[in-house]
């Protein structure tokens, strides 16, 4: 038996071949790359979706609108107001005499309200709005690229923090055991028994609405979970043999941890992970759906999904925004099946 | 075998996913008769077992198993379903998951024969107490109404039995029935067996890797061997003149004693006067809040280990043999004196390190002491990290490869060692992975070896290797050995003196062959008959 495993796979860590098993799931794998490129994409929004011009060559000199404000003035214009360019008149100086402004595919920002939509708004999807306009005049198409990057950079963020947290919590319950144990599943218990969404009600009425109190609003209540699992992991591994036989060597309790318990108890943690993902991400829309999450102005889809419900028959913004939703999440918890599957120990890794 | 068998299989094989596990085997089991499929772990004797009921998930079965003119592998379900139970039933190793814990056993036996007998309520609670009481356990009204974990091992693989014989089978199939049970158990539920037999008539397939036990047991038996039967015959023949050269080496594996005898006076290594462990238990209501309870482990064990000694400390699950290994090791706090070297264990992990670099540890269980996600050379060279940091990256791999050439791992030249320096444990057998152990211990070259159970885990050729090992290495280099086992024949193979434990307590000890020649208390005559 040995010798074929020998023979099959020379020296995988245990990790790679997980890395390995969850690569043969073909729709799990398909969603990572896939949201990661999604991901990628929306880290360039400003490239594909921008009000400005990416470059302008207007009489012979070169701009780079993105960098700069240049005022109205510079095109020709008669104000020293920054420059629009979406009114027709620069439009029309930019493409004169051999002048050129190289737009991005989609030429609104996420604020830029178009005051030269042919349509009242909210605008159905026409040539000039692909996927129309929302109540006050913003494209849509742009509001969701800007929302899905501020909806994935905050779920990164808030995973993170509460990932780290748990770990800690969780080592340091787990490792000590006994009265350190003890005290902080009390604390757990009451720190939990929290109403979370009141708080939050409460907090976003005495401070200014922004990301980082929501980041770590979320965060002070987001590691509860994970921590629970880390310390039952912890709990069963620092009984087994191989720590034992640390111990007698006289291993330090921190080289412990770092070598032997953390490695053997990342299992819960990854597997985890695209579920609280989403589940972030989730979070966030439903907090800026009720009106309790990003400042005004700022993209985001929960804010678009109460506009929908607002505007019933615009269609249009309620279904595409909850098509964005409906794939991001889908493509997390596809991610998530093959990354439990990849991790399961009772799935042997066929050749 | 003039009778017609009442079990015939021709070329069985049995694949998992394009992997051949049991490759064509045929064999045949004439009615009551006793027959012993022997082999070891992965040489496919209980999928074999299994695939007669076709209980194996996801396997391809080929070839016939004709049982009383059927087919067994081509019966349709529902009638394979009839034939499960009432004439041929199992008992599994593990009796504490092969039962409901959510049924009182009496449930569970009443449950089979509902399901094959048209009893009435009362025939039927008769008929369970009946099967109890043939099964030998004491009270069977009261066992009858007891949930699975308010019995003891040996009950609970009893009430097995009786569920097994519920419907009068033709043919048990008994897998490892004794394997689970302590030492002094394993005779008594085997007279059971051959007890019951011979009452109900019936043939037995006992599956088994004990050697002792098919001595005793089996008209007949089946010799496998990596899914190939290697050699079969009457028990007598086979174990007189062995064919086949695996029959040979299994019949052989009895460990060996070859150990340097004591020679007079030197200080001791390790010296214990009155060790005692005791665990805080849990009180149950208001009192446990403020108070807890107290469990003895060990109570007052005095011993001494000479240089180039085995000290062999034998007894039975909860012992509290395991418990004194941990003391010994500074692992659990104890009471009472513990010196090695003159020097005892302090609660500075500082003042310890000298004494840890003195004694080192062997776990019983080669899969879960190596770390999973460490390589080779990380798991070996952990000590030197600690022990001796001043050495260089290449010196601590010279060192790692001289540990592993030690212990019988490393065959080939230094670039193949390399490689071998970066594999993980997953990728070694069993008896590897504890030779890994032995490396891992004596790569700080102590004095003292702490071996809890060091072969229990590994097939009886491997162990006698292993233990062959650990002899040499005691002769060259003059080790002590704390020898924990519950295995007789070891401590005779490997120990120079003996200390017996039943429940906490040391209730003899001795020089070995005073110990095994002529023991004293009653328990040690039980468990030296047992290992027979």
């Amino acid at each position: 038996m040995s010798s074929l495993i020998n023979t099959v796979s020379p020296s995988l860590s245990p990790g790679r071949r997980a890395w390995l098993r969850f690569k043969r799931n073909r729709l799990g794998y398909w969603s990572l790359v896939i949201f990661c490129l999604l991901v990628v994409l929306s880290l360039m929004a400003e490239l594909i979706s921008n009000d400005r011009p990416l470059l302008v060559r207007y009489q012979g000199e070169t701009y780079f609108p993105m960098a700069r404000d240049y005022s109205e003035k510079t095109f020709g214009g008669d104000f020293d107001s920054p420059t629009d360019y979406l009114d027709p008149f620069i439009r029309e100086r930019l493409s004169q005499n051999g002048n050129w402004a190289l737009f991005a595919p989609n030429p609104y920002g996420p604020k830029t309200l178009n005051y030269f939509a042919k349509a009242p708004n909210p605008s159905p999807p026409t040539a000039d709005n692909w996927l129309g306009t929302d109540d006050r005049g913003r494209d849509l198409l742009a509001q969701l690229i800007y929302g899905f990057r501020v909806s994935v950079l905050f779920a990164l963020a808030l995973t993170f923090t509460g990932t780290l947290l748990g770990i800690l919590t969780g080592a340091i319950q787990g490792f000590f055991g006994g009265k350190t144990d003890l005290a902080f599943q009390r604390f757990i218990e009451i720190w939990g028994a929290m109403p979370e969404l009141y708080l939050l009600i409460i907090f976003s009425a005495v401070f200014a609405p922004s990301l980082a109190l929501l980041l770590i609003l979320l965060s002070l209540f987001g590691w509860m979970g994970l921590s629970d699992y880390v310390r039952a992991e912890f709990l069963r591994n620092r009984q087994l043999d191989y720590v034992r036989a640390a111990r007698s060597l006289g291993v330090s309790n921190w080289h412990i941890i770092r070598r032997h318990l953390l490695p053997n108890s990342m299992t819960p943690v990854v597997t985890f992970l695209p579920f609280r993902m989403s589940g972030a991400i989730l979070a966030l829309t439903s907090l800026d759906f009720l009106g309790l999450g990003v400042p005004p102005g700022t993209p985001s889809l929960g804010e678009l999904l109460s506009q929908g419900k607002n505007n019933i028959d615009a269609w249009w913004i309620s279904l595409t925004t909850f098509a964005v939703l409906v794939v991001t999440l889908l493509l997390l918890t596809f991610m998530g099946d093959a990354l439990r599957d990849a991790l399961d120990p009772r799935k042997a890794d066929a050749p | 075998m003039s009778k017609t068998p009442l079990l015939e299989v021709r070329g069985l094989s049995v694949s998992f996913a394009d992997h051949e596990v049991v490759h064509g085997i045929d064999f045949s089991i004439a009615p009551g008769e006793r027959v012993a499929l022997v082999g070891e772990s992965g040489s496919g004797k209980t999928v074999t077992a299994l695939s007669l009921l076709r209980l194996v998930a996801n396997a391809k079965v080929n070839g016939r198993a004709l049982f009383n003119g059927n087919d067994l592998l081509t019966l349709p379900e529902s009638e394979l379903r009839a034939v499960r139970g009432r004439d041929m039933a199992m008992i599994f190793q593990e009796p504490m998951t092969a039962l409901n814990p959510l049924m009182t056993v009496g449930e569970q036996i009443a449950e089979v024969l509902t399901l094959k007998t048209d009893l009435s309520r009362a025939e039927l609670a008769q008929k369970v107490l009946a099967l109890l009481a043939e099964t030998g356990i004491p009270e069977p009204a009261r066992r009858a109404r007891a949930f699975p974990h308010q019995l003891s091992g040996g009950q609970r693989q009893r009430v097995m039995i009786a569920m097994a014989l519920a419907c009068q089978p033709s043919l048990l199939l008994a897998d490892e029935p004794t394997t689970a049970l302590d030492v002094s158990l394993r005779g008594q539920i085997l007279e059971l067996l051959v007890r019951l037999q011979h009452s109900h008539g019936m043939s037995v397939l006992l599956i088994t890797h004990d050697l002792n036990l098919v001595r005793r047991f089996a008209d007949r038996i089946i010799v496998m061997e990596n899914g190939c039967i290697v050699e079969q015959g009457a028990t007598a023949e086979v174990f007189a003149q062995p064919q086949h050269a695996y029959t040979q080496r299994l019949i052989a594996s009895k460990p060996v004693r070859d150990v340097v005898e004591s020679q007079g006076d030197a200080p001791a290594v390790m010296r214990a006067q009155g060790l005692q462990v005791v665990y805080p238990t849990p009180l149950a209501g208001v009192r446990g809040w403020f108070k807890h309870g107290q469990f003895v482990a060990v109570q007052g064990a005095s011993f001494a280990i000479l240089p180039g000694q085995t000290l062999g400390v034998m007894g039975e699950s909860g012992s509290g043999k395991s418990t004194l290994a941990l003391a010994a090791l500074g692992l659990l706090p104890f009471q009472g004196e513990l010196q090695i070297a003159g020097q005892s264990w302090s609660a500075n992990a500082a003042a310890n390190k000298a004494l840890r670099r003195q004694v080192q540890v062997v776990f019983q269980d080669p899969f879960s002491s190596l770390s999973p996600r460490l390589t080779v050379e990380e798991i070996v060279g952990e000590g030197l990290g600690v022990h001796a940091p001043e050495l260089s990256r290449d010196q601590r791999q010279q060192r790692v490869m001289t540990a592993l050439r030690d212990v019988g791992l490393g065959t080939g030249d230094d670039a193949a060692m390399a490689q071998t320096l970066q594999r993980y444990p997953h990728e070694f057998s069993g008896g590897q992975r504890q030779r890994l152990a032995i490396a891992r211990a004596l790569i700080i070259n102590p004095s003292m070896l702490v071996l809890d159970e060091p072969t229990s885990a590994l097939d009886v050729t491997v162990q006698k290797q292993v233990l062959q090992l650990l002899q040499n290495l005691q002769r060259e280099r003059g080790l002590s050995y704390l020898l924990i086992t519950h295995d007789v024949d070891v401590i005779r193979a490997m120990a120079h003196g003996v200390l017996v434990m039943k429940d906490g307590a040391v209730v003899e000890s001795g020089p070995v062959h005073q110990v095994l020649t002529q023991p004293q208390h009653d328990y040690t005559r039980i468990l030296v008959s047992a290992a027979g």
